[in-house]
């Protein structure tokens, strides 16, 4: 038997691209908008649309025969097409993907580009008066008792941890804090103007026990793209500093919160220790942490089950660290998606172009002063489907 | 016309436990080769696949999983019914259920509570199986 394939240092990321999240929809149609992060990827790259022979995406609307449908758009004929479909965590799940595409020989220089319309995708649902179609994403067991989407699943998940281990909103409100103080060196940021304090978290409209506004994702628009290419490509790049694969893990758990094994414990228990794993490095030895936050309680449970700390003692590991740029654990130093914004499913993309950013050395005002290895979380449902990846400025 | 609660769709294997529900009992699913007790409901058996299942009576009786008070209705049909509590109970027999705690005070509800079924008929179409507290120390 040969030994396992390790995507080990066995492709890199050397072009990102990202549009300012915005709350107006964008004036392009999806396609283009997607063709012009694409336009922008390859040029940060100093690639050429002649090189792409992989093409991945993640649809703005749910549709068929996407990847045909794109490459016809941007004129390319690829030799792999793909659709993630992993929520949060299509974007992570992506650079695996592409990392195992290069891998393979299957392809060579890979784009992937993720878009959301924001407001003007969720325009187009039409109203759902049948009482026999459930609400999108519930199933018969739950639709019938009112549930509040995702943001419930999310304040079952906070309770219970609250329960057991003494969790406080103040704690969990400490992130969002932290992370609008990363918001304030990030140009881009949606929510970038105004700091925040724990107590106006606390004074925050409560939406659904325990979580408050400022704990919640709001949609918005926007996209994302990245290359990532074979290291003979990578090694020959002269723009910027490349952002290797160093470690990849993925879990797929339960699909609904109301059947979940456990709301305090989430796959990324399963999916980090693959991706440190294959990286030969441990959570002490990361220099940011790139953690899809959906709410404040997915950060704390990220850490919690990527190693950063002991399970139940989240609350006061986020007390006690500085998670801003300029602290001990950096943690979402673009914002996050709570203070960045969300931009619907390509919202986890941001977790990835700012850890490449970051690995670059170009991330502006809130750049840490060093950064060699990024811990980067997709999270997609409710704590449903987890990729975590260790990205590394050295192969 | 006041919009109706969301109903689910009965598949053939869904269906006798709707039946049940309808009939204020509450079952699951059980495993004859591997013996696990399941829900939700699906034709084969979540821990081995297999198709030969019969149906248990469950005690009604647990404790709640977890819990949160739904301030602002994400469906038309629940806007007069806001502030609820949206819950998972898990059933003494182990299984875990999404659903509603009712005739209490919604703030008062918390993690562990003990709790027991309480049929509602919702309308005409529709049973559902909620819960209510039972008066005793908490787990």
């Amino acid at each position: 038997m040969p030994p396992p394939v390790s995507l080990h240092g066995s492709a890199a990321i050397v072009g990102i691209a990202e549009l300012a999240p915005s709350k107006e929809p964008p004036a392009d149609d999806d396609l283009d908008v997607m063709a012009g992060l694409v336009a922008d990827v390859l040029a940060d790259a100093g690639l050429d649309h002649g090189d792409v022979d992989g093409l991945f995406a993640v649809p703005p609307r749910r549709t068929m025969f996407f990847p045909s449908l794109l490459s016809e758009h941007l004129g390319l004929r690829p030799s792999v097409g793909e659709v993630v479909d992993l929520g949060g965590a299509s974007a992570a799940g992506m650079v695996w993907r592409m990392a195992a595409s290069i891998a393979s020989g299957m392809c060579k220089v890979a784009v992937g580009v993720l878009a959301s319309p924001g407001r003007r995708a969720r325009g187009d649902r039409p109203r759902n008066t049948d009482r026999t179609r459930p609400p999108l994403g519930l199933s018969e067991y739950e639709a019938p008792f009112g549930p509040m989407g995702v943001n419930s699943a999310y304040a079952l998940a906070a309770r219970r941890h609250m329960h057991e281990f003494g969790t406080t909103s103040a704690q969990l409100a400490k992130i969002a804090v932290d992370q609008r103080t990363n918001a304030l060196a990030n140009p881009m940021a949606l929510y970038g103007t105004e700091p925040i304090t724990v107590d106006d978290v606390l004074s925050s409209r409560m939406i659904v026990d325990p979580l408050h506004l400022l704990e919640i994702v709001r949609p918005c628009s926007g996209g994302a793209a990245f290359v990532m290419v074979h290291p003979d490509v990578a090694h020959a790049s002269r723009s910027h500093r490349p952002a290797w694969l160093l470690g990849a893990g993925e879990r797929i758990g339960h699909n609904s919160a109301s059947f979940a094994p456990t709301l305090t414990t989430s796959p990324v228990a399963e999916s980090a220790p693959m991706a440190f794993a294959m990286a030969g490095v441990t959570p002490a030895e990361i220099d940011l942490v790139s953690a899809y936050d959906c709410y404040t309680i997915m950060v704390l449970l990220t850490l919690e089950d990527a190693g950063f700390c002991a399970k139940g003692h989240g609350g006061r590991f986020v007390e006690e660290h500085d998670l801003t740029y300029r602290g001990d654990l950096p943690v979402n130093t673009h914002g996050g998606q709570l203070s960045f914004g969300q931009a619907g499913i390509a919202g986890g993309a941001s977790h990835v172009t700012e850890a490449v950013r970051q690995l670059r050395g170009e991330a502006g005002d809130r750049q840490l002063p060093r950064c060699d290895l990024a811990f980067v979380n997709g999270n997609g449902g409710t704590m449903s489907e987890e990729v975590s990846l260790v990205l590394g400025g050295r192969s | 016309m006041t919009a109706l609660r969301p109903m689910p769709v009965a598949t053939s294997a869904s269906a006798p436990y709707w039946d049940a529900v309808r009939a204020h009992r509450l079952v699951a699913p059980r495993c004859r080769r591997c013996a696990t007790l399941f829900f939700y409901p699906r034709a084969r058996c979540p821990s081995c696949l297999h198709d030969d299942l019969d149906w248990v009576e469950l005690t009604g009786r647990g404790h709640v999983y977890s819990c949160t008070v739904v301030r602002q209705a994400a469906h038309p049909a629940f806007a007069d019914h806001v502030p609820y509590v949206f819950a998972i109970v898990e059933l003494e027999e182990g299984v875990r259920m999404p659903t509603n705690v009712i005739d209490c005070d919604p703030a008062s509800v918390a993690p562990d509570d003990a709790v027991e079924v309480t049929f509602v008929d919702v309308d005409d179409e529709l049973t559902l199986p909620m819960f209510r507290p039972v008066l005793q120390a908490r787990r």
